[in-house]
């Protein structure tokens, strides 16, 4: 066990070395969002008609901070596959430790990483202005870990059945651009055309975004319970997913 | 008893045995029913062209991969059953390079110290052990991206044995160096073997280099063993010695030789025709007498002792060169470039 857990501390270090090493990489990342925040947030402060109080920038820092999330779990979920491209997957493979440790290990490493971008974006909003009612840091952090592993599972996934970095763009493309556009991160719901509705119940970001938004700024969409009961459940099935992708790579 | 301790030493002196061992990739036969034992201590060599199928058995070996079939044990492990006791108890090279590029020399070995469950107070201490064996200690906290292929290779070399393996495998550890780096790797693997009794299996196609490092070597090809022993006992077996003429019309000249009864064998090279005979001194003017006959232009001759690769030549029937591979091999390679595209 010990064994074990060392591992997932090795692989968890190695994510944070990697990420902060790459000062680019760190800033680049921070840079789309932050447009969105100071673009989209003063210039479409007036384009729909919240169903909440506050302005447009406070609605949609929650929904960049999904986006931030996902975009930087994903990101280091699909790592994996770098990994076998440079070879050093093969290291982790042979090495004395479960499958599991190592998905575990990655896991974490890059929800720490995805979660320390999600806070700089939101130093960021509360410079822009925004005015966040948190309840509980404790739950706020908790629900921020849980969406990330949820999506660096889903990117270790992706990894595992692919076989090199060409498929990445249509991942991109098709699949992470649309459950962040689904996921009401930009509008509300409640006054969305039934078909976005109805489709966006079907992503997870949606639950993500939303409850987010709760803790955040007291507003969601859909109610809390929900929301963390989604969140929590996605989490454990995409986790174990990953576990069980992860094994079946022969090399 | 006495007789169990006996026995139990008799087991343990084998770091590795298989039996059968084979590895099909589709209809491909890359490992065929191969049965090895490597005594512990070896520096064992596994020679054969691209393709023949030493990185599927070493993959085995180190449970990278599956078998198809038959059994393997490695340290006194069975690879698919014992799996993590023969991870724990081996070190691993891999052909390919294997770091993370973006970390440096020491975190890559941390990382491994950690992977491996070096007690933590130790760890500081090998790492300064292994990395001064292959010459890198001013490297240490530099990032590998930073590093030329053969730093690389060392610092692969001395991650493989941080955490005091029984057993370290290496793949091609030579490949694409320059023959100063290779020099120094063979010297650092030799040095390992001798100061540390590590067992170490090695594969190449470098035939003097196996020739003067190997303890004992096979020779595989198209996924079979074709002959083992030490290098001396494969070229004693072979005996007599190599006739080497270097002339205009090779083929010619293999062939008219081929035809007379001293000799074994004549193989062509290039522009060269190696015939091996008894009593080299006294053929060659037989040899030259014909070869004059048929009025073949003869640029020079050399008298030498059969090399493995001769051996090579005689149990395979072409050198170890992939130019030459046989069109059986040839496709084996496509198949291989196939297989890495898919
Ligand atoms: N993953 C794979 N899938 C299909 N064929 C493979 C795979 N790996 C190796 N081979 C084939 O198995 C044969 C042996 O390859 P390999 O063990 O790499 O040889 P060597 O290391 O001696 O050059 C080759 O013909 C190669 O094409
Ligand atoms: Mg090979």
């Amino acid at each position: 066990m010990n064994r074990e857990i060392e591992a997932i501390y090795a692989l968890w270090k190695r994510e944070l070395i990697r990420f902060f090493r790459a000062k680019s990489r760190v800033i680049g990342s921070l840079g789309m969002p932050f447009f969105f925040l100071a673009i989209l947030g003063t210039g479409l402060s007036n384009a729909f008609i919240l169903p909440m109080e506050g302005n447009y920038l406070e609605f949609i820092t929650p929904g960049i901070i999904g986006m931030v999330l996902m975009f930087g779990s994903m990101f280091s979920g699909i790592v994996v596959l770098m990994d076998r491209q440079f070879g050093f997957l093969k290291e982790t493979l042979v090495a004395p430790v479960s499958r599991a440790s190592i998905v575990i290990g990655k896991a974490l490493g890059g929800a720490t990483t995805a979660m320390f971008q999600g806070i700089i974006i939101m130093l960021i909003a509360f410079f822009l202005g925004v005015n966040f009612q948190i309840g509980s840091v404790l739950l706020l952090l908790l629900f921020m870990f849980m969406v990330s592993v949820m999506f660096v599972s889903l990117g270790i996934t992706i990894a595992s059945k692919m076989e090199d970095m060409h498929g990445f763009q249509i991942i991109t493309n098709f699949l992470i651009m649309p459950l962040f556009f689904l996921s009401g991160a930009l509008f509300p719901l409640s006054t969305a055309p039934e078909i976005l509705r109805v489709a966006s119940m079907f992503d997870p970001l949606t639950y993500g975004v939303n409850g987010l938004r709760h803790i955040l700024i007291g507003y969601s969409d859909i109610p809390f319970t929900t929301c963390f009961a989604v969140i929590s459940a996605f989490t454990v099935v995409f986790i174990a997913i990953a576990i069980w992708s992860f094994n079946r790579i022969e090399e | 008893m006495v007789l169990k301790p006996i026995i139990v030493y008799f087991v343990m002196t084998k770091a590795i045995e298989t039996r059968e061992l084979s590895k099909n990739y589709k209809e491909l036969k890359a490992v065929d029913k191969v049965s090895l034992v490597v005594e512990k201590g070896t520096i064992f060599g596994l020679l054969g062209p691209n393709g023949a199928g030493k990185t599927t058995l070493i993959s085995m070996l180190v449970t990278m991969r599956k078998p198809s079939g038959g059994s393997a044990k490695v340290n006194g492990f069975d690879v698919e059953k014992e799996a993590g006791n023969v991870r724990k108890s081996i070190g691993i090279v891999f052909q390919d390079q294997s770091l993370d590029d973006e970390l440096t020399a020491k975190e890559n070995l941390e990382m491994h110290a950690a992977m491996y469950s070096v007690p933590k107070a130790e760890r500081g201490k090998r790492i300064k052990a292994m990395i001064k064996l292959v010459g890198l200690k001013e490297q240490l906290g530099k990032e590998v991206k930073t590093f030329s292929g053969g730093m690389k290779r060392r610092l692969e070399i001395a991650r493989g044995l941080v955490h005091h393996p029984k057993i370290l495998f290496l793949d091609e550890p030579t490949i694409g160096l320059d023959p100063q780096t290779r020099a120094s790797i063979w010297d650092y693997i030799k040095k390992l073997n001798k100061e540390k009794g590590i067992t170490i299996i090695l594969t190449t196609h470098y035939m003097d280099e196996a020739d003067s490092v190997c303890g004992k070597i096979a020779i595989v090809d198209q996924g079979k063993i074709i002959a083992s022993g030490s290098p001396r006992q494969l070229k004693n077996e072979l005996g007599g010695d190599v006739v080497s003429i270097e002339c205009r019309n090779s083929e010619k000249c293999r062939k008219q030789l081929e035809k007379f009864e001293w000799v074994k064998e004549a193989v062509k090279h290039n522009g060269t025709v190696n015939i091996r005979v008894e009593k080299g001194e006294e053929k060659i003017p037989k040899i030259l007498a014909i070869v004059n006959k048929q009025g073949i232009k003869v640029e020079s001759v050399s008298l030498r002792k059969p090399s493995l690769d001769d051996v090579f030549i005689h149990y395979t029937g072409r050198t170890i060169r992939e130019q030459e591979a046989s069109p059986g091999a040839a496709m084996r390679l496509r198949i291989k470039a196939w297989g890495h595209k898919r």
